[in-house]
């Protein structure tokens, strides 16, 4: 995975020189997409020749999606907090 | 929305590609998917390192502003290590990593693929597509009752643009900083979280 982000943070550094040059941004940008429905096609295409993932697909599905309830209601009621303790005060 | 609609379009047409071996062995068994992780990480920084946002954001930064991206990763931690406590089937690190996509379901879900194998990946797949689609839904109810950070907390690293919005048109547009704040400090973090917690 260090390869993955000295790729990514070389990234980051030429964008920056690059942040001028609309049009290449541009095409850039499209590739970006791209390469993301490849990689997710790509994901697909493995879930769907493995056994264990198709025949658990609701399995699967359910705990996305309770993972999630948890994940968004854990991080609200802690921004909560600190809406009340730091943000609110300075409104109106 | 739209953006969640195609990449679903392409992981469901994968699958069943797969399902049906509607493919040539030859494409199949061949791993491209490590080359194409290379270049979409390359892709995201240089979209990151070009972003007129990120600058704004550099400037933009005080002890307040910070707390926010702060909230929902602690949040979102508590919350999945209090999800991988009551079920047996993802342990806690596999539940963290999961959590850390903070919506943003197709690096995360490739990442942690690459990572974890493919099972884990559909999961953070799901998972997080289902984060920004609560966040578009739910926005008017989590401003209403949880105050104006509620919906920059449960969009996550998406209240920086596909998010961006509907929470500005719940919570007002002075928050809208906060919000693109929030959503590009967790963006440049999750690959290095991920790659830190698997």
């Amino acid at each position: 995975m260090i390869t993955v982000l000295i790729i990514m943070t070389s990234g980051i550094i030429i964008g920056w020189f690059l942040h001028k040059k609309e049009k290449i941004l541009k095409i850039l940008s499209g590739l970006t997409d791209w390469a993301i429905y490849i990689l997710l096609f790509l994901l697909g295409l493995s879930a769907g020749t493995n056994e264990k993932i198709l025949n658990n697909f609701d399995q699967i599905g359910l705990q996305a999606i309770l993972i999630t309830l948890f994940a968004v209601a854990g991080s609200i009621l802690v921004s909560w907090l600190t809406y009340i303790l730091f943000f609110k005060k300075d409104e109106r | 929305m739209k953006g969640s609609l195609i990449i679903l379009a392409f992981f469901i047409g994968g699958l069943l590609l797969g399902m049906y071996e509607l493919l040539p062995d030859q494409l199949l068994t061949n791993d491209y998917s490590m080359y194409a992780l290379y270049i979409l990480m390359f892709l995201v920084g240089i979209g990151i390192g070009s972003n007129k946002k990120s600058l704004e954001v550099i400037k933009s930064v005080n002890f307040k502003i910070i707390l926010v991206p702060i909230s929902v990763i602690t949040g979102t931690y508590i919350g999945v290590a209090a999800f991988s406590l009551i079920q047996d089937n993802l342990s806690l690190v596999e539940s963290l990593a999961i959590g850390s996509g903070f919506g943003y379901y197709s690096l995360s879900s490739v990442l942690i693929t690459e990572i974890s194998g493919e099972t884990l990946g559909v999961i953070a797949l799901l998972s997080n597509i289902s984060r920004e689609i609560i966040t578009l839904l739910f926005t008017p109810v989590f401003a209403k009752y949880f105050g104006k950070l509620a919906p920059i907390s449960s969009g996550g690293a998406t209240s920086m643009d596909t998010t961006l919005p509907i929470i500005t048109k719940y919570i007002g547009s002075d928050y809208a900083i906060i919000s693109v704040f929030s959503g590009v400090v967790l963006t440049i973090l999750i690959p290095f979280i991920i790659a830190v917690i698997l």
